[in-house]
């Protein structure tokens, strides 16, 4: 789930560039700041009676690379939004290395930004948006044009400099929003959802050559996006966002595969909902006995919430359950089951498959490790399945 | 091949006929008449168009459109912009609709209106203490073309301004652009365009209205429209209709002097669009 995809495309910053090689493939030294580290501290933002931020705690260490994941209207575009100076919190602070940047105005602050939608500016070509703030600063002519066309070679665009904004593709136009965010060298980096607007294929690539731009430069970066794949794919962190508050931040295999609360568990990847009984630090759950990680529901009577990956199963003519579908995914294909009445998703991998096809008896048993638990929503073992997870 | 392109010209008839009848009759009979004096070709009264109260006349037309041009295409873009911005949606509608019926007020009625309120014995002139004759001035005149001058620019500019992106600011200050560098470098250019059609539009509509000034200021302000029905009707002097069709055709060149500025301008403001 949280493997990338084979590299496609032209790419960046592997070659294309100018750079001078000082360690930064296709830019120059110059072009390096030192990152800095991100806080935001008990940040609180209302919109009306809507409660965008709601305390949010969240360090972010320089240099690294953290998403923000939540569902619409969780607060992470807010929360990015407070850090490149365009909302202010009603409470809480923004920290840049350490220094409380809450309100200095956003053409003063030291952070890019890549927006959601085409935020070129139309009259000017690739270059000119590019040199955009260095224009504003006064940099000579010479310094801009030259400071932009190192720029536009770095995100793989040496021969696009004299296009305007709609000559070029829509990957291409967040290419060189990502040059021009760069262009004043910030030491953090932000982009809020800079790929929801693209095609699936150009969002793979491109998210591979931001991470790669981003690994390269090593500029902090704060990345928002609503999409869960997206999110584990790329960044050293997800920071988990509901109702403006902190759900869980980790690295992308520990909030998949310790998910801190049922939210985080249902909301990052595919998740079966089972009815369990707990007894003690265990629960009973498909006629297996499974140790519970995390606390535990007043009542007994619980939900088991496990992963497609996490059901184990195995052809067998005389078998209690069945197979209802199968869908290829790649490497693996995702399974439905019938299980006691209910139906379970299980992950199978594709050699295996063969004989799993739609009708075939099989015995179902759960990988033994800990597992999460919530409060019940279930009376049969039955899961909650996403209309698009088979 | 042939046959179907001819046929297409077939469907394209009755407005070429149309055209043909509306624009292209006055304006041969138009040149010719400019170019003939007592039954021969010419050019007496091209030059006697150019001459005196007729010159005076002229320069004074334009002094009029360009003012009226220029103040409203500042204000209406203004009054555009609040509206655009403003949050209130009723707002912004009722002013759209107003600007809407406004732009379209003129001749006798806007004449009236602004007499009963601001002319000699208006209901305001009055109350405000203005002196006598105040309104049947230049500057009086200029400020009722501007009454449909401005929501004529309104509803030029209003989506031209919707178009601007928040974005684009945003994306401005984060470049560290102050106000000013986003309006100098992003939205102006932008809007550009929109704005010199504007101030054509503007500048058209100020220079061809006639109805409006003939019931106001009659002949204390020279303007060419007036100068053109005041030889037409023969007034003054009867024989002179054929200097009025040489100061319509002064009319049509200095519209064309206008489009000679206009259009290079316009395609270099808007080569970001194509």
């Amino acid at each position: 789930m949280t493997a990338s995809g084979s590299k496609s495309g032209s790419g960046w910053g592997s070659g294309s560039g100018t750079g001078s090689g000082s360690g930064t493939p296709g830019l120059s030294s110059a072009s390096v700041s030192a990152s800095a580290s991100v806080e935001f501290r008990a940040l609180r933002r209302t919109f009306g009676r809507t409660v965008a931020l709601d305390g949010l705690d969240l360090v972010i260490a320089p240099g690294e690379f953290v998403a923000l994941l939540g569902p619409s209207g969780c607060g992470k575009t807010t929360a990015l939004r407070c850090v490149a100076g365009f909302e202010r919190p009603d409470s809480g602070a923004v920290l840049v290395d350490g220094k409380d940047v809450t309100d200095v105005p956003a053409n003063k602050r030291d952070a890019g930004m890549v927006f959601q939608s085409y935020s070129l500016f139309p009259n000017m070509n690739a270059r000119d948006n590019v040199a955009f703030g260095l224009r504003v600063r006064k940099a000579p002519v010479a310094v801009r044009r030259a400071k932009a066309d190192e720029l536009l070679a770095l995100v793989g665009l040496p021969d696009h400099a004299d296009r305007y904004p709609h000559q070029l593709s829509g990957g291409q136009q967040q290419r060189v929003a990502l040059a021009r965010a760069l262009a004043l060298e910030p030491r953090v980096l932000l982009l809020d959802e800079p790929l929801s607007a693209l095609d699936a294929k150009v969002r793979v690539t491109l998210r591979e050559e931001i991470r790669r731009l981003q690994l390269s430069l090593g500029i902090t970066t704060v990345f928002v996006t609503h999409d869960q794949e997206e999110a584990l794919s790329i960044a050293d962190r997800v920071a988990v966002l509901r109702d403006g508050r902190l759900e869980q931040v980790g690295t992308p295999a520990e909030v998949y595969d310790r998910p801190a609360t049922p939210f985080v568990a249902e909301f990052v990847g595919t998740m079966n909902h089972l009815a369990g009984q707990v007894t003690g630090d265990h629960v009973t759950v498909l006629g297996q006995l499974l140790p519970v990680d995390g606390p535990v529901p007043a009542d007994p009577s619980v939900d088991v919430l496990i992963r497609p990956e996490a059901v184990q199963v195995v052809p067998a003519d005389d078998g209690p359950s069945e197979v209802l579908a199968a869908s290829f995914r790649g490497a693996s294909v995702r399974l439905r089951l019938a299980v006691d009445g209910g139906e379970v998703l299980a992950d199978v991998p594709g050699h295996e498959a063969a004989r799993l096809g739609p009708g075939a008896r099989v015995v179902v048993r759960l990988v033994e490790r800990p597992v999460l638990v919530a409060a019940r929503t279930v009376t049969v073992p039955a899961p909650v399945i996403p209309a698009d997870a088979v | 091949m042939n046959r179907t392109r001819s046929r297409g010209w077939l469907g394209a008839l009755p407005l070429l006929a149309f055209f043909a009848l509306v624009f292209g009759v006055p304006a041969v009979v138009l040149v010719a008449g400019a170019f003939t004096a007592q039954g021969r070709p010419s050019l007496a009264n091209l030059s006697q168009s150019l001459q005196g109260g007729y010159l005076n006349a002229m320069i004074g037309s334009v002094r009029l459109s360009a003012v009226v041009a220029l103040l409203g295409a500042v204000l209406g873009t203004f009054l555009a912009y609040a509206i655009v911005t403003s949050r209130r949606t009723l707002l912004r509608e009722a002013v759209l609709t107003a600007s809407g019926v406004l732009a379209n007020f003129g001749g006798v009625p806007l004449a009236f209106f602004w007499i009963a309120t601001l002319g000699n014995s208006g209901v305001v002139s009055g109350l405000v203490g203005l002196p006598s004759g105040s309104l049947y001035t230049f500057w009086g005149l200029a400020l009722v073309y501007l009454y449909f001058s401005v929501p004529l620019m309104v509803l030029a500019m209003a989506p031209a301004l919707d178009g601007l992106r928040p974005q684009w600011r945003e994306a401005a200050a984060n470049s560290g652009a102050t106000s000013w560098h986003y309006w100098r470098f992003v939205a102006l250019p932008v809007l550009a365009p929109a704005m010199l059609g504007g101030v054509v539009l503007l500048f058209g509509g100020a220079f061809s209205a006639y109805a409006t000034a003939n019931a106001m200021v009659g002949t204390v302000v020279p303007l060419v429209t007036l100068k053109i029905a005041s030889a037409l009707t023969g007034d003054v002097l009867v024989g002179y209709e054929n200097i009025a069709l040489a100061l319509s055709l002064d009319m049509v060149v200095v519209a064309g002097l206008v489009m000679a500025i206009y259009l290079p301008l316009q395609r270099r403001t808007s080569r970001w669009l194509h």
